[in-house]
């Protein structure tokens, strides 16, 4: 063989060692397993997961923030959501579409509250025309809407916080 | 409401097959260019090593997918990679050997021990069906590295070889039972602390803002601290100790995520280094060939040469490398086994040593990857220490060959010569291949 294929026999070699090396990172790229986090309208069933969570997250240094967000998908991110930032269901989130949002500890609720100062059906989070709106369902404990109780059907504007029992929600874009 | 569910994983077999072929044209052609600069190529013999190759990626596929059908794709075709290169480097060395008149037969060795390995890791794939069941040997694995790091000081079946009593003999075989202890020692290590990683988080005082575990928990660190200095001390060994107690302190990070057991390991560690270089003078020697490795009077007392030797050798092969076969590597004192990475620097040069570490990387990543997706806690602390046992093995070798810490008598794993290590590491990833594919697997197709 001549020195030039020699030499260039020798850089091939490196060069496959790298093809190699980069194609199993590019495989790597492509397997990006693990978790998703989807939107399911319903309560129970996917209220134990939460509980488990919920207790992970419960220490003190995250609870300055406490949400994850960015990592939900929506069908329609425009429509924001819901999200839990303190109590049992602490880290919750739950994308709001046009249906309203039942509050409560019955099973049938969308969201399900496991609290004793809260109700069976608690409180209603609706649409009307194009903002949301909140309705106490005549709760033993009332719901909070700021330091306001709320008896009337309220507008719930994007950053406020209801308070039910231990638990807040708060409306984000 | 929002839910948190397991996406369709892919198997990554089709990619995993794509791998191993180039893992299989790395090994071939490395070989051939051995041999060719040796003038020994024979087309008709390289194709028969190509072929058997072929057909041993082709088995390890087939198994794979038989018994671990979701087990990580990358993982054997960067370790086929590896050990394709070592088996081309160390038959390279062969000849370099026999052209200055000593025979060596470590190519013809190392690939039936690469065979055994491969088989190992098979058995281990069929034998271990589900890793928690190590689980339940916690304490035995416990009691088995023990033994198998008191083997070499027993009086018959022990010997010493190069002034380092870590070898026993077997069948004629001398085998360093060290190897197969750091297994035995991951499993209990992750047995013990998924149990016991509470107290050992959670209670004790806070001094600078560190909490640090009470005295009575400190038990096993200690244990452990006094059984790795107790192998520096009568095996010589300080590669196998440094490797244990690495592995113990970066598996009680992992499990408690206290910074302060790395702060106070770390801290045992230093004085335990300190006073056995300053009480026994073959540690202190090591310091000083590492610290005055350029020195005329160190380098011609002998101290530093195969150091020194070998830093040339990669100093000479440059960015490229002088190639395959066109070096001089056999010039460095174990050019085969322990210094196989210089051997590899100097004819594979910067380029070819920086592919071959981030082989590693990619073997230790798949494993961290691993322990974050598998949902039992041991089988996380099981994959973080097994890729920890790599990573600080890879470490502690090249770290050594290169100055940058004391120079250790550690195997490179799959690179070197040496079968306990060989098997030792195939069981690894045997084991590393289980757990990937519990984790990978999706929750429905568990039964």
């Amino acid at each position: 063989m001549s020195q030039l294929s020699i030499t260039l026999l020798r850089m091939g070699f490196l060069v496959l060692l790298w093809t190699l090396v980069l194609s199993a990172i590019a495989v790597l790229r492509a397997d990006l397993y693990g978790t998703r986090i989807t939107a399911r309208g319903r309560g129970r069933e996917s209220r134990r997961e939460h509980d488990a969570r919920a207790e992970k997250t419960a220490s003190p240094s995250r609870a300055a923030t406490g949400i994850r967000t960015g990592s939900i998908s929506t069908k329609d991110p425009s429509a924001g959501h819901l999200a839990v930032t303190s109590g049992p269901l602490k880290g919750t989130t739950i994308p709001l579409g046009t249906a309203p949002v039942l509050v409560g500890r019955a099973s049938t609720c969308t969201l399900v509250i496991d609290d004793d100062y809260c109700s069976a059906r608690h409180c209603r989070i609706y649409l009307e025309g194009d903002r949301w709106m909140v309705e106490d369902l005549g709760s033993t404990n009332g719901t909070y809407l700021g330091n306001q109780k709320v008896t009337d059907p309220v507008p719930f504007r994007e950053g406020d916080v209801i308070r039910i029992g231990a638990t807040a929600l708060e409306l984000r874009g | 409401m929002a839910t948190v569910s397991d996406v369709m994983v892919r198997t990554g077999r089709r990619g995993e097959l794509g791998l191993l072929g180039l893992a299989v044209a790395v090994a071939v052609l490395a070989r051939g260019l051995v041999d060719y600069h040796a003038d020994f190529l024979e087309l008709d013999e390289l194709a028969i090593y190509a072929a058997a190759w072929a057909a041993v990626a082709g088995a390890i596929h087939l198994a794979i997918r038989r018994w671990a059908s979701y087990a990580d794709p990358v993982l054997v075709p960067a370790v086929l990679a590896l050990n394709g290169i070592g088996l081309a480097m160390i038959r390279r060395i062969d000849f370099a050997y026999a052209s200055r008149g000593r025979e060596t037969d470590f190519g013809q060795v190392q690939i039936i021990w690469t065979l055994l390995g491969i088989g190992l890791a098979l058995g281990v794939l069929l034998l271990v069906r589900d890793y928690r069941l190590l689980r339940r040997f916690t304490y035995t694995a416990g009691l088995v590295g023990l033994i198998g790091l008191l083997l070499p000081l027993m009086p018959v079946i022990g010997t010493q070889i190069n002034g380092a009593r870590i070898w026993i003999n077997v069948f004629g075989k001398s085998l360093q039972p060290g190897e197969f202890a750091k297994i035995a020692f991951v499993v209990f290590f992750a047995g013990y602390l998924v149990s016991n990683r509470d107290t050992l988080a959670l209670a004790g005082p806070k001094i600078l803002g560190m909490r640090f575990p009470r005295p009575r928990d400190m038990g096993p660190l200690a244990l452990v601290w006094v059984a790795a200095m107790l192998v520096q001390i009568y095996e010589r060994d300080l590669g196998t100790s440094l490797l244990l107690f690495g592995i113990f302190v970066a598996m009680l990070y992992v499990a408690t995520e206290r910074l302060s057991w790395v702060v106070l390991g770390l801290g045992m560690f230093g004085v335990g280094a300190v006073l056995a270089g300053t009480l026994f003078s073959h540690v202190g020697s090591r310091y000083t060939a590492w610290l005055h490795a350029l020195d005329s009077a160190v380098y011609s007392s002998g101290a530093s040469e195969q150091l020194v030797r070998g830093l040339f050798g990669m100093a000479s092969g440059g960015l490229f490398g002088t190639g395959l076969g066109e070096g001089r590597p056999d010039l460095v004192p174990y050019a085969e086994s322990d210094f196989i990475v210089a051997s590899l620097g100097e004819e594979l040069g910067l380029t070819g040593l920086m592919a071959i570490l981030t082989l590693y990387v990619i073997i230790v990543q798949r494993a961290m990857r691993t322990a974050i997706g598998v949902r039992h806690g041991f089988g996380k602390l099981l994959a973080a220490g097994l890729g920890f046992a790599i990573a600080l093995q890879v470490f502690i070798v090249v770290g050594g060959v290169t100055r940058v810490i004391p120079l250790t008598g550690l195997t490179t794993p799959f690179l070197a010569y040496g079968g306990s290590s060989m098997l030792a590491n195939w069981i690894i990833v045997g084991l590393l291949l289980r757990i990937s594919d519990q984790a990978r697997r999706p929750e429905a197709v568990t039964p």
